[in-house]
């Protein structure tokens, strides 16, 4: 059972395990330096379909797919899915799920949505109210600008600040305790607001969110960050990991160069043209899925925060002038069941 | 502890990096000069052909809309007017981009709702205040004029 430990952190005692995860990407994601790592790429973007919202369902379809068959699951297995993505009422998982009759939890935490879903399959199988449950969440670059920003044929030019929408998704499974990847911890995040309003600059929304939010964890668990491996931010980018360490430098916290960030991990920001790096909920989803969930199963990283960043705006929000809310959730990855810090 | 919205808002823009202005500004400058020279000899050959100045200033026009729209379609314009900038934006081939663009995108969402309703919803503004610009341009030219 959790243990709520501090203000905003659960300890769980269970240590539910993830216990198969599936990634899936399209061509610049292929290009990207973690391409290799991918279950599944498709170089078509529209993964044959004749809409970019279906094709981000067919992501989440594809990615639950693998996640399913790689543990031999049954989707009739499987007790809830967390899902969520960047699309309006969340029809990106909605559709893509709908065909398998599992239990749904519709989320909305923007790009921190792998961390939230991956935070509350973990608290319900740790509780024992589900045996399995299963975390997922999708972006596609041509859905979300579509939503949020021009046609893809429009002809303007980005900042340098404005990040690349990942097309990808993640999915993981979510059981007893088993082998590893292990979830230890989770701190669900409060919405910090310090009053950006560049929609082209959600790095700089996000970073204040996910500095809370890490120290929040580190207060909470009386731990530093020399106690893991690897603090993973969602899709911070360039601008807003630049901000991070400055914000936790105020609150007398050094990342010591363990911070890596999903958007910068993804792509090649020298050669890819993605200017501040990647973002979107397939971008954490993916990263975790297909680089750092076999990294600590191999045991080549023994404890990973996962912080994933969400910018919690919508298109109406952002022509009202309000200023760009954030918000982070943290899971505490590790490939040992022995937990450091409070016990 | 945590700066002020003030405070930040200074962080952030440090930690941005800034556009490369001056490549941007040359860049358009070139795109843009070529653009406004196919038009000029588009326009001197019509008139070469017989057409009066303002006849071949609308075929001009039409031409240029014509080889946006196209290029747009082709999956070309947004390629050139990423690195063009205002080149591309500035003359009539933005506006037919801003035109074609969104009809192109919205066709998923059907002919009224999509391509028609959406067709509008960049280069909208433009016609809407680019037209009550002329209707005050135009009293105050039959007042004082």
């Amino acid at each position: 059972m959790a243990v709520k430990t501090g203000k905003h952190t659960y300890l769980l005692e269970n240590t539910p395990s993830v216990l198969s995860f599936g990634a899936v990407g399209s061509k610049k994601e292929a290009e990207g330096p973690l391409g290799q790592y991918f279950d599944v790429i498709n170089p078509d973007s529209s993964f044959g379909e004749s809409s970019w919202e279906k094709a981000e369902s067919k992501l989440v379809q594809i990615s639950v797919g693998q996640a399913l068959s790689k543990g031999n699951f049954e989707p009739e297995q499987i007790d809830l899915a967390f899902a969520g993505d960047l699309l309006n009422q969340c029809i990106g998982s909605v559709y893509g799920l709908r065909d398998l009759g599992i239990p749904f939890v519709g989320l909305y935490g923007a790009c921190s949505t792998m961390a939230e879903s991956l935070a509350l399959a973990a608290l319900f199988v740790d509780a024992a109210i589900a045996k399995k449950a299963l975390a997922v969440t999708s972006s596609h670059f041509c859905s979300a600008e579509r939503q949020f920003r021009f046609p893809l044929e429009y002809g303007g030019q980005r900042p340098p600040t404005a990040q690349w929408t990942v097309t990808g998704s993640g999915a993981c499974v979510v059981g007893e305790s088993a082998a590893a990847p292990y979830v230890r911890a989770v701190t669900i995040g409060c919405i910090e607001d310090l009053g950006i309003k560049d929609a082209n600059n959600m790095g700089a929304a996000m970073a204040p969110a996910a500095a809370k939010t890490i120290a929040r964890y580190l207060a909470d668990t009386h731990t530093r960050p020399e106690d893991y491996d690897m603090i993973l931010t969602g899709d911070l980018g360039q601008v807003g990991s630049a901000l991070l360490e400055q914000l936790l430098a105020q609150e007398k916290i050094d990342l010591k160069g363990r911070h890596q960030d999903c958007g910068l991990l993804i792509y090649d920001r020298q050669q890819q043209d993605v200017h501040a790096g990647g973002s979107g909920c397939g971008c954490a989803a993916s990263v975790l899925c297909s680089f750092i969930l076999p990294r600590i199963r191999q045991g080549i990283l023994g404890d990973v925060l996962f912080v994933a960043t969400g910018a919690l705006m919508s298109p109406t929000s952002s022509m009202q002038g309000e200023s760009i809310p954030g918000v982070a959730h943290l899971v505490y990855l590790s490939a040992s069941s022995r937990r450091k810090g409070v016990e | 502890m945590s700066p002020t919205p003030q405070e930040y808002n200074k962080m952030s823009q440090k930690a941005a990096p800034g556009s490369k202005l001056w490549r941007n500004m040359l860049v358009a400058f070139l795109v843009g000069g070529v653009i406004c020279t196919i038009g000029q000899g588009a326009m001197s050959w019509m008139q070469s052909l017989g057409l009066s100045r303002e006849d071949g200033g609308a075929v001009t026009s039409v031409f240029l809309i014509f080889l946006s729209a196209l290029l747009t379609g082709l999956n070309c314009y947004d390629d050139i007017a990423k690195h063009a900038g205002a080149g591309t934006l500035v003359p009539i081939t933005g506006f037919a981009n801003a035109m074609v663009s969104p009809a192109l995108e919205f066709k998923r969402e059907g002919f009224i709702l999509g391509v028609g309703a959406k067709m509008f919803s960049i280069a909208g503004p433009v016609i809407l205040y680019g037209s009550a610009a002329s209707v005050v341009y135009g009293l105050i030219l039959a007042i004082f004029g």
